[in-house]
C-alpha cells in the first residue's frame, strides 16, 4: 500500500491506495466524489477528464500516487454554491448533454480548451473534442455550448 | 402556450444535478458492507466445458465466493416474443443459461462469478479458476450458418434456423413483377452495431435479512419488465419481495431494454451470501456482453412501371439472432422489420421473407430505430437505384409513389395502417433547407478543387409508440405494451408523478413536467417527475421504440383529466354551483361566465382538509392513476438529405451538410426534440460511415474496444439541419407520435446514397456501410468492387 497526499477541490486528502489505483478510483471509491465517470478503459471516452495542475487529464489514464501534491479539480468543484461555472451553465443553456454520462468529462475537458482559445471556431472546438465521446447529443449542441462558454470565460464570467 | 407549456423550450429541469457531478448512476451506489462481482467470461465462440475448478479461487485473498452454472440452478433468460415459421411452427427457442451449462456460444458467454471484497481482487481470483474447455467449430455469420454442415450452435435448431417467417402476398407481388417495365435488384449488408451507450452496464443486488426483500439497482430502461422477468421466469421470487430500482442511467439506446445474466447473478448472490454485490462493466466486457444491433443480408428487388411507378417488392433477408435470444431478439427482424418496408410509397404488392439464424455471435437485438433502419434502407436504396436506372430525378420519383395526402388511414400490404403524414411537406421542406436545386453548381466547384460531391436523399417511416397490446399479442409478443402514470397532488397543491416511463437522456423529468404545467397552470418547480423505481411506481413497461410521450405521456394526460376532474366537483361545492358550469383554466376553477373561481391550490387542500367538502360522494384526496394502451402505433415520418465531398487521393468522405424535416406530431419541448434528432443523426452516420462490428473467422470479436470500433467523434461530424413539420398523431390525446429513433433511422441510407451519388460518375452503383476511407478508395480504384467485396 502507498500513502498520497494531494489537494481535491480546494481540500487537502491523505490517502492509502495499492499501488496499482487509478486516479479515478481514489476520487470515486475512496474519496466518493462520483461526478468523475468511467466510460471505457482504453483512455478513449474522456468521461472521466479531471484537472490536474491546470490541465485536462483522463483520471483512468493516472495512477493514484502519481497525483502527490497535486491540485486536482473535479466536476464537483466547478460552481459556487447554486451559481453554476460559466461553462456549466452554457451546457444547460444549450441543452449540451442529454444523458449526463460524458457530460463531466465535456465540461472539465472545455474549461481547458477555454483558457487556450478566447474566440474559438467550431472546428477548433470539434478538433479539441476529439478524445471525448458522446453518444447522445451528435456533438451539435456541446459545440454551441462550448463556443458560449469559453465567450463567456473570456468575458470574465468567471 | 405559456412560458412553460406545450411548445415551449424549456431549459432541462435534469441538468443541475448531471452538470455538477451530483448525478446518481448505478455504479456511483455503494450499499453497506457490498461486495463486487467480477463475471469470466468464455474466451472460444463455441466450446464445450468439460470442467471447472474454483479450488485456488475460492482460497484467494478477499474472496467471498465463486458460483459456476453447477451452483446456480435457476431458470433461463426469457424471450418475450414468440414468432412463428411460415408453416405455422414455433420459432426454436433453445435455453439461455444465466451461467454456461456444459456449454459456452459466443466469445463473453458467462461461465463463473468470482465476488470478493474489492473489484480487482476478484479480477486477480478470476484469473485462478481453471476451466477445462474442448473448443468446437464455430460460425459468426448468419449465412454461413446456414449452409449444410455449418456449427451447429444449439441442439434446438436445425441448421442453425430459429424461424423462416414471412408476411405479405407472395402471389400479387409476383404477378407485379410480371408486368413490370423495369426491376432493380440490390444487396444490401446492414451492417452489425454495438449500441454504446456511454454508462456501461451495472448492477448490485441487495438483501434485506430482516424482511427477506431484494433490491436490484440497475442500468435498464424498463425496470418493471426487469423484476417481471427475473422474478417469474428465472429466479422464481415472488414479485411483491424484488425492488427494481433504475436511477440515472447514463444512455440506453435499446441495449438497455433487456433482462442479462448480471441482473439475476448479482440479486441470486446477494441472496445466497446476505450481503449487497455489485457488478460494473468494463467497456470492453460490453462489447462481448450487451446485446448488439441490426446484422442483416438482404436481396431486393423493386418492380416499377414505364413511368416510375412502384408495382412491388420482394425482400429477402437473413438476419443474425446471435448465439441466444434476446428478449425482444426475433421481433426486430419480423415486425419491426417487414411492416415498415411501405416506406413512405404506395407500393401495392409486397412479400418478404425474413431467416433469424443462430451464430457463435452476441445476442442480436433492438438498437436505435431496430428493425427500422433496416426497412428504411433497403426501400431508400432501392428507390435511389431504380431513380438512377430509369434516369428520373431522385427526388421527383420519391413524389411520383408517395402515399397522398388524403389517403389516412392508409392500409399498407405489410400489415400496418397509417394514420397520419405529409410526406410531400416534409421532402419540400427538406431540400428547400438543403438548396437541392443548387447542388449541380456546388458539385462543379468541390470538381474544380478535385474533389467528388454527392447528394443523397432518404425518406423515412417508423412505427413508434409501441403498442396495442391486443395487436402485438397476437403477433406473439408475451407483454402488453401500456404505459401508466399516477398524479399525486399534494395537500399544498405541488404535484408529483410517477410515470411507467424511464429517461435515460430523453428529458422526461422536464417534459412530462411541461405537460402538467400546462394542463394544471402550475409552475415547472412545483412538479417532479418521479421513475425508475418499482416500489414508487405502481407498474410500467419502460421506455424503447419512442414509446414515453406517445404511450407514456398519453397516460399522463388521462390521469390529469381525471384530477381536473374530481377538481371541478370540488370546486362546485366550494363555489356552491353546478358541476358542469365549472370551467378550469390557467390554474383556476371558476363558474362559466363569471369572475367567481377558487385556485387549483385551494382545491388541492380542500381534498386533504375536507372539513367544507361533498363527503357523501367524493371521497378526500386528489391522486389518480391512468393506464393508457395505445388503439395503434404512431407513425413519424421525414425527409433528410446528406450533401459529401470525397477526396479521390484518401477516400475519405466528408459530410458537409446534413439537412432534416421531422414530422413528430405535436412538440411539447422543441429544444429537445432537436437533441433527440442530432443524436440519432450521429448513430445513423456512424453506421454509414464509421461503425462495424467484425468477427474473425473463429467468431472472435475483432473489434472489441473504442480502439478498434469507431465511435463518430465531434470532428467526424458537422452541425444539422434540423426542423419539423407537424400532422398530428390521430389516435392519441397529444397528437404526438414520438422521436428518439427518426434520426438513426433516416441517416444512414442518405449518407450512402450521397456517397453512390459522389462516386456516381466513376462507375459505382453501390457501396456497403461503413464506406469508411479505406472502402471508398478501393471503390474509387476499382468500381466493381462493392459487387464482389463482403
Amino acid at each position: 500500500m502507498a500513502t498520497v497526499t494531494l489537494t481535491v477541490n480546494g481540500k487537502p486528502v491523505t490517502a492509502t491506495v495499492e499501488p496499482r489505483t487509478l486516479l479515478v478510483q481514489l476520487l470515486r471509491e475512496q474519496l466518493g466524489l462520483t461526478g468523475t465517470h468511467i466510460g471505457c478503459d482504453t483512455s478513449q471516452c474522456g468521461a472521466c477528464v479531471v484537472d490536474v495542475d491546470g490541465i485536462s487529464v483522463k483520471s483512468c489514464t493516472m495512477l493514484a500516487v502519481q497525483a502527490e501534491g497535486a491540485q486536482v479539480t473535479t466536476i464537483e468543484g466547478l460552481a459556487h454554491g447554486d451559481k453554476l461555472h460559466p461553462m456549466q451553465e452554457a451546457f444547460r443553456e444549450h441543452h449540451g448533454l442529454q444523458c449526463g454520462f460524458c457530460t463531466p468529462g465535456m465540461v472539465m475537458s472545455a474549461i481547458d480548451f477555454a483558457k487556450h482559445h478566447k474566440h474559438p471556431t467550431e472546428q477548433q472546438i470539434r478538433h479539441w473534442l476529439e478524445g471525448n465521446i458522446c453518444r447522445c447529443t451528435g456533438y451539435h449542441n456541446i459545440v454551441k455550448a462550448i463556443k458560449a462558454g469559453t465567450e463567456a470565460m473570456a468575458g470574465g464570467a468567471s | 402556450m405559456t412560458a412553460t407549456g406545450i411548445g415551449a423550450s424549456v431549459r432541462r429541469k435534469e441538468d443541475a444535478r448531471f452538470l455538477t457531478g451530483k448525478g446518481n448512476y448505478v455504479d456511483d451506489i455503494s450499499r453497506p458492507g457490498q461486495l463486487h462481482a467480477y463475471i469470466l467470461r468464455s474466451p472460444h465462440a463455441h466450446a464445450e466445458i468439460r470442467g471447472v475448478d474454483t479450488v485456488q479461487a475460492k482460497a484467494a485473498p478477499g474472496v467471498a465466493a465463486v458460483f459456476t452454472g453447477a451452483d446456480m440452478q435457476v431458470g433461463g433468460l426469457p424471450c418475450g416474443w414468440l414468432i412463428h415459421s411460415k408453416d405455422g411452427t414455433p420459432m426454436a427457442e433453445p435455453p439461455h443459461p444465466v451461467l454456461a451449462q456444459g456449454k459456452v456460444r459466443h466469445v463473453g458467454d458467462p461461465v463463473a462469478v468470482v465476488i470478493a471484497d474489492t473489484r480487482d481482487r476478484a479480477k486477480d481470483a478470476a484469473e485462478l479458476v481453471k476451466v477445462d474447455y474442448k473448443t468446437l467449430p464455430a460460425v459468426a455469420s448468419a449465412e454461413a450458418a446456414l449452409k449444410p454442415g455449418a456449427p451447429r450452435v444449439h441442439e434446438a435448431a436445425a441448421n442453425n434456423l430459429c424461424y423462416d417467417w414471412h408476411i405479405g402476398d407472395e402471389a400479387a407481388t409476383k404477378a407485379a413483377f410480371a408486368k413490370a417495365a423495369h426491376i432493380t435488384r440490390l444487396d444490401v449488408v446492414n451492417n452489425r452495431l454495438v449500441a454504446n451507450p456511454m454508462e456501461p452496464r451495472a448492477a448490485i443486488g441487495d438483501f434485506d435479512r430482516g424482511t427477506g426483500e431484494y433490491t436490484l439497482y440497475t442500468t435498464t430502461q424498463n425496470p418493471h419488465v426487469i423484476r417481471l422477468l427475473m422474478c417469474a421466469f428465472v429466479l422464481q421470487l415472488p414479485e411483491h419481495k424484488v425492488r427494481v430500482v433504475a436511477p440515472d442511467v447514463g444512455g440506453g439506446f435499446g441495449t438497455k431494454i433487456f433482462h442479462y445474466a448480471e441482473e439475476a447473478i448479482v440479486t441470486w448472490a446477494a441472496g445466497k451470501l446476505a450481503k449487497a454485490v455489485k457488478w460494473t462493466a468494463d467497456r470492453s466486457e460490453s462489447f462481448l456482453s450487451d446485446a448488439q444491433g441490426r446484422d442483416h443480408v438482404t436481396h431486393a428487388e423493386l418492380a416499377l412501371d414505364k413511368d416510375g411507378k412502384f408495382l412491388g417488392l420482394r425482400v429477402s433477408t437473413v438476419a443474425n439472432l446471435g448465439a441466444y435470444l434476446s428478449t425482444f431478439g426475433p421481433a426486430v427482424p419480423t415486425y419491426l422489420y417487414a411492416t415498415l418496408l411501405a416506406g413512405t410509397y404506395t407500393t401495392p404488392a409486397i412479400y418478404a421473407e425474413v431467416k433469424g439464424v443462430f451464430t457463435n455471435t452476441v445476442p442480436v437485438d433492438a438498437y436505435r430505430g431496430a428493425g427500422r433502419p433496416e426497412a428504411c434502407f433497403v426501400v431508400e436504396r432501392i428507390v435511389d437505384k431504380a431513380a438512377r436506372e430509369m434516369k428520373v430525378d431522385p427526388a421527383e420519383l420519391r413524389r411520383r409513389n408517395f402515399i397522398p395526402k388524403n389517403a389516412y388511414p392508409y392500409q399498407t400490404p405489410v400489415a400496418v395502417v397509417y394514420d397520419s403524414g405529409d410526406y410531400f411537406s416534409t421532402l419540400e421542406m427538406a431540400l428547400k433547407a438543403a438548396d437541392y436545386d443548387g447542388f449541380a453548381k456546388r458539385r462543379e466547384e468541390s470538381a474544380k478543387r478535385g474533389k467528388l460531391r454527392g447528394l443523397g436523399l432518404a425518406t423515412y417511416i417508423e412505427a413508434c409508440g409501441v403498442a396495442p397490446s391486443q395487436l402485438v399479442g397476437q403477433l406473439g409478443a408475451r407483454a402488453g405494451l401500456y404505459e401508466s402514470a399516477e398524479v399525486r397532488v399534494h395537500p399544498t397543491g405541488s404535484i408529483s408523478v410517477f410515470t411507467g416511463s424511464h429517461s435515460h437522456g430523453q428529458g422526461h423529468e422536464t417534459t412530462f413536467a411541461q405537460l402538467v404545467s400546462e394542463r394544471l397552470g402550475i409552475p415547472l418547480e412545483s412538479i417532479d417527475i418521479i421513475h425508475g423505481d418499482t416500489n414508487k411506481i405502481q407498474f410500467g413497461m419502460g421506455t424503447y421504440g419512442s414509446r414515453s410521450l406517445p404511450v407514456g405521456g398519453s397516460a399522463l394526460v388521462k390521469a390529469l383529466d381525471k384530477i381536473v376532474n374530481k377538481g371541478k366537483k370540488i370546486a362546485a361545492h366550494l363555489l356552491e354551483a353546478s358541476e358542469t358550469d365549472i370551467e378550469f383554466k390557467d390554474g383556476k376553477f371558476s363558474i362559466a361566465g363569471t369572475d367567481k373561481n377558487v385556485p387549483f391550490g385551494q382545491v388541492a387542500f380542500t381534498a386533504y382538509v375536507p372539513h367544507n367538502y361533498p363527503s357523501q360522494e367524493l371521497e378526500p384526496g386528489l391522486d389518480e392513476t391512468a393506464f393508457y394502451d395505445p388503439a395503434n402505433f404512431t407513425y413519424p415520418s421525414g425527409a433528410y438529405v446528406a450533401e459529401v465531398e470525397v477526396d479521390r487521393d484518401t477516400g475519405a468522405v466528408q459530410l458537409v451538410n446534413f439537412t432534416c424535416a421531422d414530422d413528430f406530431g405535436r412538440i411539447i419541448n422543441p429544444m429537445i426534440v432537436a437533441g433527440q434528432v442530432h443524436g440519432g443523426l450521429a448513430q445513423g452516420i456512424g453506421q454509414a460511415l464509421y461503425e462495424n462490428t467484425i468477427y474473425d473467422k473463429d467468431a472472435q470479436l475483432v473489434t472489441g474496444s473504442f480502439m478498434d470500433y469507431c465511435m463518430p467523434r465531434a470532428d467526424n461530424l458537422p452541425s444539422f439541419t434540423v426542423d419539423t413539420h407537424v400532422t398530428l398523431c390521430a389516435h392519441n390525446p397529444l397528437g404526438v407520435k414520438g422521436c428518439g429513433e427518426a434520426g438513426a433511422i433516416g441517416a444512414p441510407v442518405a449518407v450512402i446514397n450521397a456517397v453512390v451519388d459522389a462516386l456516381g460518375p466513376l462507375g459505382v452503383t453501390d457501396l456497403t456501410m461503413p464506406a469508411t476511407a479505406e472502402k471508398v478508395w478501393r471503390a474509387i480504384h476499382d468500381p466493381n468492387m462493392p459487387k464482389a467485396a463482403e
